[in-house]
């Protein structure tokens, strides 16, 4: 990706390569008239000023307003003191190197700022309102609930709603990271922020734009800077001490020694101990470290972002980086959420085939979940006629007059212990048991890679919370291979059991579909809700949203949350270490400006860097 | 009542304490400055005059750190 420069950066930019330009004259002229230094100095000093005119600005307001001790007050200080010690070189530079690091601040943030906004452009700015007399270019904002809206091929769709004609495919890669196309008609539910693909629509909305999927999206990772990391609000609340403390041993630096020698009448040597005073001014400039962790979570936020994964503060990265646990969810977390009839057993009297036909017919209105997927199952459909006096007996199933024979499919009377998942109905024609059907909710392929995966990233225990029967939860528990199953919980005591686990297990992330597990999700350390695209709850309850609902997205959360921190860590201590250790050189008189160049700007440097990395994890693929 | 506005400023520092001018601005409930995304997100107090609202904030802002915009 290609950066341009912004104004200001371009301006700066020019500043420092005509200040250096004018660096290396002035120096050239002192080298070579050492009779006439001030001339070599007035071409330094004019350097100086056009690098650093407007920290001095600023450093003055600062004074005037009563807020020193910021870094422009810093490199002010630091710089003038050296003029004053006649080091006008050494004042020069500092200053073009102060800017070189602030300008390569700037481009790095905004680097990173703009591989983030890749999300963030989600955000449709018109919408083709669809009026009496034509379609009108309007914002957003102003389309009322149930407006009719236009999207036209490659627009992205501005406003939930239901197309209510044309078909095309939809493209939500900015949404789920999922880059395949779904295709979608007319009655079809489509969510604002996909990308309109191939054809025009025409869709009744059914949100306002404010509760719409993408502006809600946006919110929450608008907002994900509110809540601080705690390295972060570990730094802001030290900077606030150290540059008055960096300031006050400065200053202590410059005075005590000459001071001590001169009431021990010995020779003060103020020009070296103001030299080490104002070294040390240089290298104590707190901005790598304020700077430094904050944009590294900004780009483990950015990098989960592009995969799919929402995350809403800095803590849950950390949270998600030292997890022990994991606690799933099953129906629609760890299974598909959808049955599908897996047996068919027939008693001999008709074929399979038959069987379901005859279902399938008496279910044909029935909106049972196990009804839908037998009707699925059957290719035909019946003609007018076929059906009639149909009763649907609550609780127990549904009773038709089927192509001229009584059907009842629904609980056998001999009911035989359940010991299948699943649900099973018996299809009775014409008072014989003909056979029976099995209905269960299948297993996530991606369910078991994913625990694997968790596995080997350390989070070994791991739960499985469910409302289901011990016997069909410990089916799908072992064929994912989750570490324990707590089946039989009422949604209600699924808080009490997290709660209980949370008690030896802790961080403790909780990954559920949101429909009815809103309060666990909130309860949780961290709270994942899968597959929450136009989920509001689950959207608000969640501290980290995995936008499609494959599970393997979690494991993939975790490793980027552990970079994160990782890259913070090492921010924190590498800045810290060489500041420490140039401090003290600086004190002893061992290091000089130029060392304390580096460890202000070069720390910088290097920090911006290292946290760039975090916008990138290797190995995408999520399993 | 909320509202985001598009901000302009240099450094994470300078973000924090222009933050916490607009949060000591009379009429505003909470505001959070995200310097990643340069929005500022400002809640105000039941009935307060936005526009007048966000002039002193500015106002504020400027005060703190002079080199940064907030456009409303």
């Amino acid at each position: 990706m290609k950066y341009k420069f912004t104004k200001k950066q371009k301006r700066l930019l020019i500043r420092i390569i005509l200040s250096a330009t004018v660096f290396a004259v002035g120096v050239g002229a002192l080298f070579l008239s050492p009779s006439l230094p001030w001339i070599g100095r007035g071409i330094l000093i004019a350097s100086y000023i056009v690098a650093g005119y407007d920290v001095l600005r600023k450093a003055a307001l600062g004074v005037v307003r009563g807020r020193i001790f910021d870094e422009n007050f810093l490199m002010a200080i630091a710089s003038l003191g050296a003029m004053a010690l006649t080091e006008f070189s050494e004042a020069a530079a500092v200053m073009i190197f102060y800017q070189t690091g602030e300008l390569f601040q700037s481009v790095a943030v905004g680097k990173s700022r703009k591989s983030v906004a890749a999300l963030t452009e989600i955000r449709p700015d018109t919408a083709n309102l669809v009026g009496e007399n034509g379609v009108t270019v309007v914002d957003p904002e102003d389309v009322a609930l149930g407006s009719v809206i236009a999207v036209y091929p490659g627009e992205r769709i501005p406003l939930d709603g239901v197309i209510i004609e044309g078909k095309t495919t939809l493209d939500a890669v900015a949404l789920t990271g999922e880059a395949i196309p779904v295709e979608a008609g007319e009655g079809d539910q489509v969510i604002s922020g996909c990308v309109n693909v191939t054809g025009a629509i025409k869709v009744r909305t059914t949100k306002e734009f404010t509760d719409s999927t993408v502006t809600r999206i946006l919110e929450l990772v608008e907002d994900s800077a509110s809540r601080k990391s705690r390295p972060e609000a570990f730094i802001t609340r030290f900077a606030k001490y150290y540059t008055p403390a960096v300031c006050g041993t400065a200053l202590a630096l410059a005075l005590i020694p000459p001071l001590a020698s001169l009431i021990s009448r010995g020779d003060p040597a103020w020009r070296e101990w103001i030299g080490r005073a104002l070294t040390f001014l240089v290298v104590s400039c707190p901005c790598a470290l304020v700077l430094s962790v904050p944009m590294a979570f900004f780009g483990g936020i950015g990098c989960a972002s592009k995969n799919g994964i929402l995350v809403k503060g800095a803590n849950y990265l950390e949270l998600l980086a030292k997890a022990e646990g994991a606690v799933f969810d099953k129906t629609g977390t760890l299974t598909e959420g959808k049955f599908r009839v897996t047996n068919v057993e027939t008693k001999g009297g008709i074929g399979r085939e038959e069987l379901i036909k005859y279902a399938a017919f008496a279910e044909s209105v029935s909106t049972h979940p196990v009804g839908v997927c037998i009707r699925a199952e059957c290719p035909e459909t019946p003609a007018s006629g076929d059906v009639s006096e149909l009763t649907e007996i609550p609780g127990r199933g549904v009773e038709a007059l089927v192509l001229g024979r009584r059907v009842f499919v629904g609980k056998s009377e001999s009911a035989a212990p359940q010991d299948s998942p699943g649900v099973t109905v018996s299809v009775v024609i014409d008072g014989v048991e003909e056979g029976t059907i099995t209905a269960s909710d299948t297993v996530k392929e991606s369910a078991k890679d994913a625990l694997a995966a968790l596995g080997a990233l350390g989070v070994k225990k791991t739960y499985m919370l469910t409302g289901d029967r011990e016997v069909s939860a410990r089916i799908v528990g072992d064929a994912v291979g989750v570490g324990s199953v707590r089946a039989g919980l009422l949604p209600a005591d699924k808080v009490g059991e997290l709660e209980t686990i949370m008690k030896e297990t802790s961080p403790l992330v909780y990954a559920g579909d949101g429909i009815n597990d809103a309060p666990v999700l909130a309860r949780a350390d961290v709270g994942v809700a899968m597959g929450a695209l136009g989920s509001d709850a689950a959207i608000e309850a969640a501290d980290v949203v995995i936008m499609d609902d494959d599970v393997r997205r979690l494991p993939l959360a975790v490793r980027i949350a552990r970079k994160t921190v990782r890259i913070a860590k090492e921010n924190v201590v590498f800045s810290l270490a060489v500041k420490a250790a140039c401090l003290i050189l600086g004190a002893l008189g061992i290091a000089g400006m130029w060392v304390a160049i580096f460890a202000d700007v070069g720390v910088m440097i290097l920090a911006v860097l290292n946290s760039a990395r975090a916008l990138t994890v290797k190995n995408k693929r999520i399993n | 009542m909320k509202k985001t506005y598009p901000v302009e400023v240099d450094c994470a520092n300078c973000a924090a304490k222009m933050e916490e001018a607009v949060k000591g601005t009379p009429g505003v409930a909470s505001a959070t400055l995200n310097f990643m995304t340069l929005k500022l997100k400002v809640e105000f107090v039941e009935g307060a005059d936005e526009s007048a609202v966000m002039k002193e904030a500015l106002k504020r802002c400027k005060k703190v750190e002079s080199d940064c915009e907030i456009i409303f």
